[in-house]
């Protein structure tokens, strides 16, 4: 379950600051995210979890006035530099967002095809094997196989979220974001998301950010406390939810203040 | 207390009542050129009507076939002219417009939308007609492209604005390129909104008589030549109306209410496709 101490570090910020405009939403972030876990990012409404997500494939610079300073570096190479696209980048790593955002105009398959498309037209059959392993991924695949060509708007609210996880896992990105991907959801439907979570982690390296402390206890392999745009904490989740080192983290999870 | 819940409860009525009342002497004025059109005109309809041009002058008989067939390809082309480029103008401004040339295209945009159109026919005629020396069908359908790129360009990019943000940032994520996300996913989920637009545009502009008479000018005659001068429903309407002949002012009648039993038509389809918008449009 939990990574050992040789795990390749694939992912990794360092002294990352984002700005809109002049305001710092987040402030000297350095975090590792070891290859195949799940790390959890916890902390109240405004502390820049989210904002920090967005650094991670380049989403944030698309706000009016963002900008980022500092590095973060996949397989050790600074995704801000120069030479490196945007585009190339988020096809490596995938995010699905707080509301299910299906495209309205396209079927369930179409759905999951579209980030594969966009990398090139494939033969039939392949593509129809990458759409399966993808729904399968998702745990999707026996509500929706016999309807593949259906609207995906037709799916309820956790199955329309799902399907946005199979479009994010289907060009076989090596990182997945999730931005508080149950915050629209009921309680049956989170639970499906956080059951995938922890199959998910053997193939692609997670990122999720919640609200929900129990949550992030009952997903991650490591949690990263924010407070006000920094971070105050990171840990294993076990041992951060257990012997927090610092004050503010224990009043934090404790329910005393944010 | 009850003397205030009365007076509350009477002016409510009293309100309603004006509302209503109100509605009803707008739709008054649709109603009444409707009902006149059809009782003037309808008579006068028959199979001649839409099969054979007109007769001489003074004759009776003979129909606006030539009109209707005119009216048909001067709006089509420039349907073919306007709507790639008004669409186009209102998806950049939706999605790109917010900078300076953005601001620019759009006041020129409303500029042009509150031009006169007999304006617009004049510049039909001086950059067209003057230089190729004649009227044409085809100088008469740009100057109703350029009435309709403006209305089109400012219709698209309310309906591409509407499309939800979380739907660009899912195609972003998803490593689409920005102009594939505009095309693809945006536009695409503001399909049925943009056909409504372009078809409440080509209504609009099926009407119009003033860019026409300086550019198609009208022709007595049958045809399909879009570089020389052709009849529309428009022109036809106003010549007649105008003439002094008996058997021309019925002819008149009738294809104004042909004119608008078909932006009637055009109307009532803008109204289907609008009601489909977030079905499956592919």
């Amino acid at each position: 379950m939990v990574a050992s101490a040789n795990t390749r570090l694939q992912l990794e910020t360092a002294h990352l600051t984002a700005l809109f405009g002049q305001h710092r939403a987040v402030r000297d972030v350095s975090l590792l995210f070891p290859a195949h876990t799940v790390t959890a990012i916890i902390g109240p409404s405004g502390c820049g979890k989210s904002t920090l997500l967005r650094c991670l494939n380049r989403m944030h610079e698309l706000t009016p006035g963002a900008s980022v300073t500092g590095e973060v570096l996949l397989d050790d190479v600074n995704i801000y530099a120069g030479d490196v696209s945007p585009i190339e980048l988020r096809r490596r790593v995938g995010m699905v967002f707080q509301r299910p955002t299906p495209f309205p105009t396209m079927s369930i398959y179409d759905n999951v095809a579209a980030g594969l498309r966009v990398n090139g037209r494939r033969p039939r059959a392949e593509m129809d094997d990458a759409v399966a392993r993808a729904l399968q991924q998702a745990a999707l695949w026996d509500e929706v196989k016999d309807r593949l060509h259906a609207s995906a708007l037709d799916l309820s609210g956790g199955q329309q979220q799902r399907l946005c996880i199979a479009r994010a896992v289907a060009p076989q990105p090596e990182i997945l974001l999730l931005d508080e991907p149950t915050a629209s959801l009921d309680p049956a439907g989170t639970q499906r998301i956080e059951e995938l979570c922890h199959a998910l982690k053997r193939l692609y390296t997670i990122v999720i950010v919640t609200h929900n402390m129990q949550q992030a206890a009952r997903v991650s392999d490591y949690t990263a406390f924010m407070y006000l745009g920094s971070l105050i904490e990171v840990g294993r989740t076990d041992e951060l939810f257990t012997k927090p080192k610092l004050e503010q983290t224990e009043a934090y999870i404790t329910g005393r203040f944010g | 207390m009850t003397g205030r819940a009365l007076r509350r409860h009477i002016t409510s009525r009293v309100m309603t009542v004006l509302v209503i009342a109100l509605s009803f002497t707008a739709v008054l004025a649709l109603v009444l050129i409707l009902g006149n059109l059809v009782l003037k005109g309808a008579s006068s309809i028959d199979w001649a009507f839409f099969t054979k041009s007109p007769v001489p002058a003074g004759q009776s008989g003979g129909g606006v076939a030539n009109a209707i067939v005119g009216t048909g390809i001067i709006v089509g082309v420039a349907a073919l002219i306007g709507v790639p480029l008004g669409v186009g103008a209102g998806i950049y401004l939706a999605e790109y417009g917010s900078g300076r040339l953005g601001f620019l295209v759009r006041f020129v945009a409303d500029v042009l939308n509150g031009t006169p159109s007999i304006v617009i026919g004049i510049v039909g005629w001086t950059f067209i007609v003057k230089p190729s020396g004649h009227f044409s069908a085809l100088a008469g359908s740009v100057a109703l492209a350029i009435l309709m790129i403006p209305m089109l360009a400012r219709t698209t990019e309310e309906m591409v604005r509407l499309v939800p943000h979380s739907l660009r940032e899912a195609a972003l994520a998803l490593g689409y390129p920005r102009w594939r996300t505009s095309l693809k996913i945006v536009a695409r989920t503001a399909l049925g909104g943009i056909v409504t637009g372009c078809l409440v545009g080509i209504a609009r502009i099926a009407g119009e008589t003033a860019p026409l008479l300086f550019t198609a000018l009208g022709n007595l005659n049958f045809s399909v030549h879009v570089t020389q001068p052709m009849q529309a429903l428009s022109l036809q309407i106003y010549v007649y109306a105008t003439g002094p002949f008996e058997d021309w002012h019925r002819l008149a009648w009738a294809s104004a209410l042909v004119l608008m039993g078909l932006v009637l038509i055009i109307s009532l389809l803008a109204r289907w496709v609008t009601r489909q918008r977030y079905g499956s449009i592919r």
